[in-house]
């Protein structure tokens, strides 16, 4: 990745996708009986819509931003959850993950930008969104309650079904705003 | 104030620090249920209603109590106890923090903790600027989004998430783009690559920044829905 300086523009995107991954809690949470009843927060998608419009670099950083937001206390996970609580509990892991998260959908997005169509989008979604994000979410959360990694994958497999949906949604969204206002320059 | 209150932010993240991972290796649950103790202690010197400790709690129920039950019959009830207990006292002592420290000096704390970063291309002004934004940016986000979701409901679309998600993208990074030109015609910060060759204008751009971190978004007028009902 080339290293080049935040501009101004860079930042204000940065805290625009903070700010929207955390306006995202304010969704009340969606439950489709087809998924077992489940109830589907609208916030993981702040991490895939960061990476797949943002790209790798400042949607991690902005991802990043919502973590240092959570830590000084505002109240902006779904539930109403924040402060430095959040960390100490099991769910820290998926927490941390959106900056994981929000870095291998940028990554992939930026890797394919050229010629990149709904289902590539959602593969690469997918791959950063559910696969990363619970390759660290589920291990944190089974060291942090003692539970085996088994039963904690099975826990979190309810969870699944939805987090698809919102990949789904957000290719949709992330190849609409490549034509109407594309902000991923790939390096040729 | 209580002396709770007076600990400097820092100190309090370092205590909180140590405390967690000193909790970590308390391994009997009659010694963690002191510790839960001693941190309910802490919030009645810190003067805080009983209600706020159970505030801090609830969302976590669905899952310390299942949690309980499952390791209870699968390992055995003292590794359960103290696994709950822990996960309790760790939540609370954090939440304690959170509730005696003002945002601002978290904030603080947070910029003071990246200065040494700086060598490595952390500018904590920019972080500075990264926070205010954000915060600004959630009211707004929060209004711009009923006024969608009124337009799209008074069209029948009131369901269809895309409805509500992509007008709202769109807008949003509109809004961001001429939020980015207002601060960079206030001059507060210079990133053209004009800029980064004339030593005149970095001189200045390093006198202004505080500027940026007062900065008022543009009139509301010119971002709202033009399908919105009011």
């Amino acid at each position: 990745m080339h290293r080049t300086r935040l501009t101004t523009k860079d930042i204000v995107y940065v805290a625009l996708f903070a700010a929207l991954t955390a306006a995202l809690a304010l969704f009340p949470p969606i439950t489709l009986p087809m998924l077992g009843g489940v109830p589907i927060s609208a916030q993981s998608m702040g991490p895939m819509l960061a990476g797949a419009i943002l790209g790798a670099r400042r949607g991690a950083l902005s991802m990043l931003l919502v973590v240092a937001l959570v830590a000084i206390g505002l109240p902006i996970l779904s539930g109403g959850r924040g402060g430095l609580g959040v960390f100490m509990g099991p769910t820290a892991g998926f927490l941390f993950g959106w900056v994981l998260a929000a870095f291998v959908v940028g990554y992939l997005h930026e890797r394919f930008w050229q010629g990149l169509n709904v289902v590539q989008s959602m593969l690469f979604t997918v791959a950063g969104g559910i696969v990363a994000l619970y390759a660290l979410g589920i291990p944190w959360a089974a060291l942090n309650t003692g539970m085996s990694l088994t039963q904690m994958a099975v826990g979190s497999a309810v969870f699944i079904p939805g987090d698809l949906v919102k990949a789904g949604l957000t290719a949709i969204i992330a190849v609409t705003v490549k034509r109407a206002y594309p902000l991923i320059h790939p390096a040729h | 104030m209580t002396p709770v209150h007076r600990i400097p932010a820092g100190a309090k993240l370092l205590i909180l620090a140590v405390a967690g991972t000193g909790l970590v290796a308390v391994d009997g649950w009659s010694w963690m249920a002191v510790a839960l103790i001693m941190t309910l202690a802490l919030y009645a010197v810190a003067r805080q209603p009983r209600d706020r400790v159970m505030a801090q709690l609830r969302p976590l129920l669905w899952l310390l109590v299942p949690l309980f039950l499952a390791q209870g019959y699968m390992s055995s009830w003292p590794l359960a106890a103290l696994t709950v207990l822990r996960i309790t006292t760790l939540v609370l002592l954090a939440g304690l923090v959170t509730l005696t420290t003002r945002s601002e000096a978290m904030i603080e704390a947070i910029e003071k903790g990246l200065r040494p970063l700086a060598r490595f291309g952390v500018d904590p002004a920019k972080v500075a600027l990264a926070f205010s934004l954000a915060l600004r940016f959630i009211p707004v986000i929060a209004r711009q989004s009923a006024d969608i979701r009124d337009a799209q409901r008074a069209r029948g679309l009131g369901n269809n998430p895309l409805a509500l998600a992509l007008p709202l993208i769109l807008r949003t990074l509109k809004m961001a783009s001429d939020v980015a030109d207002a601060i960079e015609a206030r001059s507060c910060e210079d990133d053209g690559p004009e800029a980064a060759h004339s030593p005149a204008s970095q001189h200045t751009s390093s006198r202004s920044r505080p500027s940026c971190i007062e900065l008022d978004l543009p009139p509301k007028t010119s971002f709202t829905s033009p399908c919105s009902p009011r």
